[in-house]
């Protein structure tokens, strides 16, 4: 299973842990797994139409992925608000 | 006391003190984040607050103290699976039943509470109507910003969208049919379809002892209706100008209206450099300038459409509006004098006073 690290408020929200062994095999999948799993975290990454929020950027070992980027076993998925805002 | 609930794009403020003294900021919440609006529910003292986090997307939170901790409210989603996410809450207010509140934001959604704030069901009534199709976002988004209730009549219900008009529902949110009857945009071409729903409302009021009556700040034009928003007129003869967000009224007045003029849609500044609340005490046939205590050079200020709210009524009408400068103003006389209360806050999005 892949190493899901959330940091801030999506930590709070998944029971105070910063890393989470999750199943799936694209960004997508982990998402929804992560989100089922802590339903506090609910709507927070994904939004009703089943997509990653805006504002939100998910990394696979380091490189910015997207919903259908591929994940391994033993891959590093960081969960990171975007540098946006004002 | 008096307590102001202040939206903020740097969080909620909330600001107590004595009508017509000074204030102080008391508590500050949700720091950093954008707070479209907050209110407190008088029958059981919560305060409720809806906060759009650029990263986590529009969420409702309640607690009973602002300064402790908070719960996110449950249900504020639209359907999962749809074409659609909800983009914002921008206001919150009481509804007649027990424990009702009613929440609206966008895309045009109407959501409704029976616990108090714990949890909220999405209108299906409205976000399955049959004209959704042809609505249309105005500058701000297509939102949901003003919610009427009818004092003592739960199913009868007026809401308004920018830019999809005036609803009306008599069977506490079942069915809707619109209300635009009257309704001038002038944006649109003059041979636009008498149906036409794309009418940009700013803000909707109702007289609370003359329920059929309402007050609306359009996009261009100052209305007042006396059938319960079937059916609109034009009062804004004697205003500096026709443009503006925010509204207010006398509760104990069913002929009472204040408005805060910008001068124009493409000008959204105060006119003439300075700030005046213009006041009617005979439904819209004559309007007053009150400015005294409120900046009367150099003044260029917006002030947004949720930002304007009252406390009491008659004499003792408190009267209190934020700007997107970061500075608020109140009147504890019913607008002939007013006072500074805050600056350099956040820009204000909403003021809710109680």
């Amino acid at each position: 299973m892949a190493i899901v690290r959330l940091r801030g408020p999506l930590k709070r929200l998944a029971g105070e842990r910063s890393e989470h062994a999750v199943e799936g095999a694209t960004v997508i999948e982990l998402m929804r797994a992560l989100e089922s799993e802590h339903p506090a975290a609910d709507g927070w990454i994904l939004d009703e139409r089943g997509a990653i929020r805006r504002h939100i950027n998910v990394f696979v070992n380091g490189e910015l992925g997207g919903a259908d980027t591929a994940v391994a076993a033993d891959d590093r998925v960081d969960v990171l608000p975007a540098i946006s805002g004002g | 006391m008096t307590e102001l609930l202040l939206g903020t794009r740097k969080g909620l403020f909330v600001l107590e003190g004595e009508p017509g003294g000074p204030f102080e900021v008391r508590a500050r919440a949700f720091a950093g984040e954008p707070v479209e609006y907050a209110m407190r529910d008088r029958r059981s003292g919560r305060v409720l607050a809806s906060v759009t986090s650029p990263f986590y997307g529009p969420k409702v939170w309640h607690t009973d103290d602002p300064a402790g901790d908070w719960e996110q409210a449950s249900g504020i989603a639209l359907p999962e699976g749809g074409e659609a996410a909800l983009e914002r809450i921008w206001v919150l207010a009481a509804g007649e039943a027990d424990g009702s509140i009613y929440a609206g934001g966008d895309p045009g959604v109407l959501f409704e509470s029976r616990d108090g704030g714990h949890s909220f069901e999405l209108n299906r009534g409205l976000w399955e109507h049959p004209s959704r199709p042809r609505w249309q976002p105005g500058g701000g988004g297509l939102c949901l910003h003003s919610i009427s209730t009818w004092p003592g009549h739960p199913e009868r219900l007026a809401v308004a969208i920018s830019a999809a008009g005036v609803w009306l529902s008599d069977d506490g949110g079942a069915s809707w049919r619109n209300g635009n009857e009257g309704l001038v945009a002038r944006y649109l071409p003059d041979d636009a379809p008498s149906d036409q729903i794309a009418l940009c409302v700013h803000r909707l009021h109702r007289a609370p002892t003359r329920p059929e009556r309402m007050f609306m700040q359009f996009h261009g034009g100052v209305y007042r209706s006396d059938d319960a928003g079937k059916s609109w007129q034009n009062i804004a003869e004697g205003l500096p100008s026709d443009f503006g967000f925010p509204l207010a009224i006398d509760p104990a007045d069913p002929d009472s209206a204040y408005v805060i003029p910008l001068t124009a849609d493409t000008d959204r500044v105060t006119p003439d450099c300075r700030v005046r609340v213009y006041e009617t005490r005979d439904a819209g046939a004559s309007w007053s300038a009150r400015g005294g205590g409120l900046p009367q050079e150099h003044a260029y200020l917006t002030i947004l459409r949720e930002a304007f709210d009252w406390t009491g009524e008659g004499e003792r009408l408190g009267l209190y509006f934020g700007a997107t400068s970061g500075d608020v103003f109140g009147s504890a006389d019913a607008g002939r004098s007013w006072s500074t209360l805050a600056t350099r806050l956040p820009p204000v999005l909403s003021v809710a006073a109680s």
